[in-house]
């Protein structure tokens, strides 16, 4: 295929003569900014500097600790994935487990960046517990990592996709808890992730439920 | 049953698709040739590397969307210098804002930016309007190289989906911060009825002060929406809302429920809703349809349900929502994006959409759009896998994850062919995956052009489904060398004759496209022949091409490129076409052209029996531009 490097120049020339036109359209006052008002309402006008004024959508304490937290749980999922390859002997589940790993390892990026952009204390990855010592909403106790960990076979595939539902399904848990305090989850980012946690959590609960039931009744006579 | 089909088919591809992957992965790693591999990265500066298509203009973020502190997004916010006064987009870059006052209150900071993240394109005539989280921009694209800023409007929540129909503009809002008002301060209260979350309809008769007529509160709020028009139906226009956040609480909204055994739950179900064009203010939800029922349940989570489900599984989740949903009303289809599922759905009366058919992908991706061809025989679904936040067009990336998946439609069921992922590796630094694009109007293919985000865009040709490639593309590097700044095209479409860019950060970008051995110029011209008054890309209008002489070149074209044309025929098609073309009205060598059109027409009539595959269909494509082109002459 020809590939052409574009002539950069001459791109931003054009750029920088089609914002002046913008610029001098209308009486010399520019495009309006306009915000409507609740249906019914009329509009108005407003400056630049109202429009951008996102000072009461900030991130809130309530914000940096549901971050905080699912860092951990991120890694708890990381830690179950990680289980897979040697002991699953189904391509299917090491697909499955390789989706889990890529978008949880880069979600765990995600957030470890948001906190850092923030000034707020990143957790180590191993900060799985509460501070009073109780495990968040879908972790897996010591033991019942343990025991995940030795089973092989049929029996893993099984106990890790159970683990897995109930693992997500914290998840879900911990996205109502933000989103029921008051100020949280206003801010874009937190915003987009708690509703992408909730859409893609659920999707892939949903096709670990199906493969549950393929896998049952395959095992049935 | 349905469902074993597809888990056989499943589990036989799945297992060739590990080999596949690491193999494509290798090739496509390898392929250091590719101008966009390690293009320099910027803001307004970012390198750039283009194929058949070209930047005609690019119109920066207007005052009011971006951040005047960081219009480049705020990559290491601590470090910024302190608040600078607004000097636009184009006169901060990113290196002067590198360092600065890490004591600043973090309460104090604007937002992100993708607090202004552009999102989807509407068109009506000369107007694109373009949406945003933070609201939406109106352009005037009369003349596409100088396109031009009409107004923007300030309406924040979430993602700013746009639909277009007359005076109306449709808006989809999913934020808990979003409010009734259009107020930019946010809603605190987790219950409060100031919150608005679902679908906006705004009165566009003055593109310079538009206002709102009518907010259509729903459970979940709208992440999309897509237009039906009721071919027997002048007075309605009706709206299918997706939703995918959380269940509002019951106390905010009467009637919502995330119960999953409540027969009314909000789960399982997209919104329909009716608005009166005469009165759009009594828009209403008339039906909220259990498009994923067992048909022989009727168990409204029907899709994944497969019987006893076993210890541990009490709460085992199914299909519950679509993300988003393409209609054909002349065809009487929609292709829905559900999660784990594409779903066929039929939809000649609006308000009860019926499933005719579902699939299950191969490969773990979760659809998130889809597109019919032209003739309504496939269907490409997109993955965008990682919500479209995040670099997922790495080398360790499966080509199969955060791509494009064709099916045909073969007697009303979807059936697999190939899937399409972006050709050039990309950094970490860049948000990457399959996201919203539309048909190219080039007659006698299936061609699409199609964001990728910070891959920029990529126009490929699907004809033979089970082999896409691409033919065209465009890309810049990284918004920022180190840190990954949301940016690139959210949608990339056609519209009368060019391709237009929603850039998350850097803005409108206009295309046009350029000829090369994989498309002619007289393909070109064909496709901008079709002229469209009103564009909303997930609510298909069948293309039709009037005859014209660039129609029948661009099909001779086709033909010759395929091997599907004897020479002398293709001379003689091109020697009439030519004399066409030097005829004025009421010329008196026109019945003789006119005679000879039709007469080789008939002759290219009798050769489609010796051609093959495509160029059947295209022989009598051209056969029937003659004789059309005939018609209008006599």
């Amino acid at each position: 295929m020809r590939a052409v490097s574009v002539p950069i120049v001459a791109v931003f020339l054009l750029a920088v003569v089609g914002t002046t036109s913008c610029h001098t359209t209308g009486a010399g006052t520019g495009p309006p900014i306009v915000q409507p008002g609740a249906p019914g309402e009329p509009s108005r006008m407003i400056t630049a500097t109202k429009a951008v004024d996102l000072s009461r959508v900030q991130h809130t304490a309530t914000d940096v600790r549901f971050m905080q937290r699912m860092i951990g749980h991120h890694a708890q999922a990381l830690d179950m994935t990680a289980l897979v390859p040697t002991r699953s002997s189904r391509e299917d589940m090491q697909m499955f487990a390789l989706r889990i790993k890529l978008s949880q390892e880069d979600e765990i990026k995600m957030m470890e960046d948001w906190l850092e952009v923030r000034g707020e204390e990143i957790p180590g990855v191993r900060d799985h517990h509460e501070s009073g010592g109780t495990l968040m909403p879908g972790m897996l106790t010591a033991k019942e990592i343990n025991r995940l960990r030795e089973a092989t076979g049929a029996v893993f595939d099984r106990l890790f996709l159970e683990s897995m539902i109930k693992h997500h399904e914290g998840a879900l848990i911990m996205v109502d808890e933000l989103l029921s305090t008051a100020g949280a989850g206003q801010e874009t980012i937190i915003a987009a992730f708690a509703s992408d946690v909730v859409a893609d959590q659920r999707a892939e609960m949903d096709r670990m439920s199906a493969m549950l039931i393929a896998m049952l009744k395959e095992q049935q006579p | 049953m349905r469902i074993v089909r597809v888990t056989v088919l499943f589990l036989f591809v799945a297992m060739p698709l590990i080999g596949a992957q690491s193999d494509q992965q290798r090739s496509s790693a390898a392929d250091q040739a590719d101008p966009r591999v390690g293009l320099a990265a910027g803001f307004r500066d970012a390198g750039m590397a283009a194929s058949n298509m070209e930047l005609v203009i690019n119109l920066p973020k207007p005052e009011g969307f971006y951040d005047p502190e960081a219009p480049a997004g705020r990559p290491r916010a601590p470090q910024d210098p302190p608040a600078a006064p607004a000097a636009g987009p184009d006169a901060q870059t990113q290196e002067l804002s590198a360092q600065g006052q890490p004591e600043e209150a973090p309460a104090q900071r604007p937002g992100s930016g993708l607090s202004f993240t552009n999102s989807d394109l509407a068109f009506s005539g000369e107007h694109l309007f373009m949406g945003n989280y933070h609201g939406f921009n109106v352009y005037n694209v009369e003349d596409a190289s100088r396109a031009e800023l009409l107004s923007s409007v300030v309406c924040p929540g979430g993602q700013g989906d746009l639909s277009v129909r007359g005076d109306l503009l449709f808006m989809s809002v999913q934020d808990t911060r979003a409010r009734l008002d259009c107020g930019i301060q946010g809603v605190e209260e987790p219950v409060s009825a100031e919150r608005f979350r679902g679908v906006r309809i705004f009165d566009i008769r003055n593109l310079r002060n538009p206002t709102q007529v009518a907010a259509v509160q729903t459970c979940r709020g709208s992440h999309t929406h897509t237009l039906v028009v009721d071919p027997d139906d002048n007075a309605n226009v009706y709206v299918y809302a997706s939703g995918t956040g959380a269940v509002r609480a019951g106390e905010e909204l009467a009637g919502c429920s995330d119960t999953e055994g409540d027969p009314d739950t909000a789960l399982f179900s997209i919104d329909v809703i009716q608005v009166p064009l005469a009165a759009p203010e009594n828009a209403r939800i008339v039906n909220r349809p259990r498009i994923f029922a067992d048909s022989e349940t009727g168990t409204i989570s029907g899709l994944w349900q497969g019987g006893d489900h076993g210890r541990g599984t009490q709460s085992s989740r199914e299909t519950r929502q679509c993300h988003d949903i393409t209609t054909y009303p002349e065809i009487g289809l929609a292709a829905g994006a559900c999660s784990g599922n594409g779903i066929l759905l039929d939809i000649s009366d609006p308000v009860n959409p019926v499933r005719l058919d579902y699939v299950v992908d191969q490969s773990f991706a979760f659809w998130h759009s889809a597109t019919f061809s032209n003739d309504g025989t496939k269907i490409v679904f997109t993955d965008e896998w990682g919500g479209g936040s995040r670099p997922r067009c790495r080398s360790i990336d499966p080509p199969a994850w955060g791509a494009n998946a064709i099916f045909d439609i073969v007697d009303g069921e979807m059936e697999f062919r190939g899937y399409y992922k972006l050709p050039a590796v990309q950094s970490e630094q860049e948000n990457c995956v399959a996201h919203n694009g539309s048909l190219i109007p080039v007659p006698g293919r299936d061609i699409m052009v199609q964001g990728w985000y910070q891959g920029g865009i990529s126009v490929f040709d699907f004809t033979d489904s089970a082999n896409p490639v691409e033919i065209a593309y465009f890309d810049r590097g990284p918004v920022n060398a180190e840190d990954l700044i949301s940016g690139g095209y959210w949608s990339a479409y056609w519209y009368n004759g060019h391709i237009y860019g929603a850039e998350i950060a850097r803005g409108l970008d206009v295309f046009r496209l350029t000829a090369s051995e994989h498309l002619s110029q007289n393909e070109i011209g064909a496709a901008s022949l079709v002229l469209s008054e009103e564009t909303n890309v997930q609510h298909q209008e069948r293309i039709v091409w009037p005859p014209s002489s660039t129609l029948a070149r661009a099909y001779l074209d086709q033909l010759n490129r395929g091997s599907g044309i004897e020479p002398q025929r293709a001379d003689a098609v091109t020697e009439i076409l030519g004399r066409v073309d030097q005829l004025g009205s009421g010329d008196r060598g026109a019945a003789t052209v006119v005679a000879e059109l039709e007469a080789l027409a008939t002759e290219l009539e009798g050769h489609v029996e010796e051609a093959v595959w495509l160029n059947v269909q295209r022989l009598g494509s051209l056969a029937d531009t003659l004789r059309g082109i005939a018609t209008t002459l006599r």
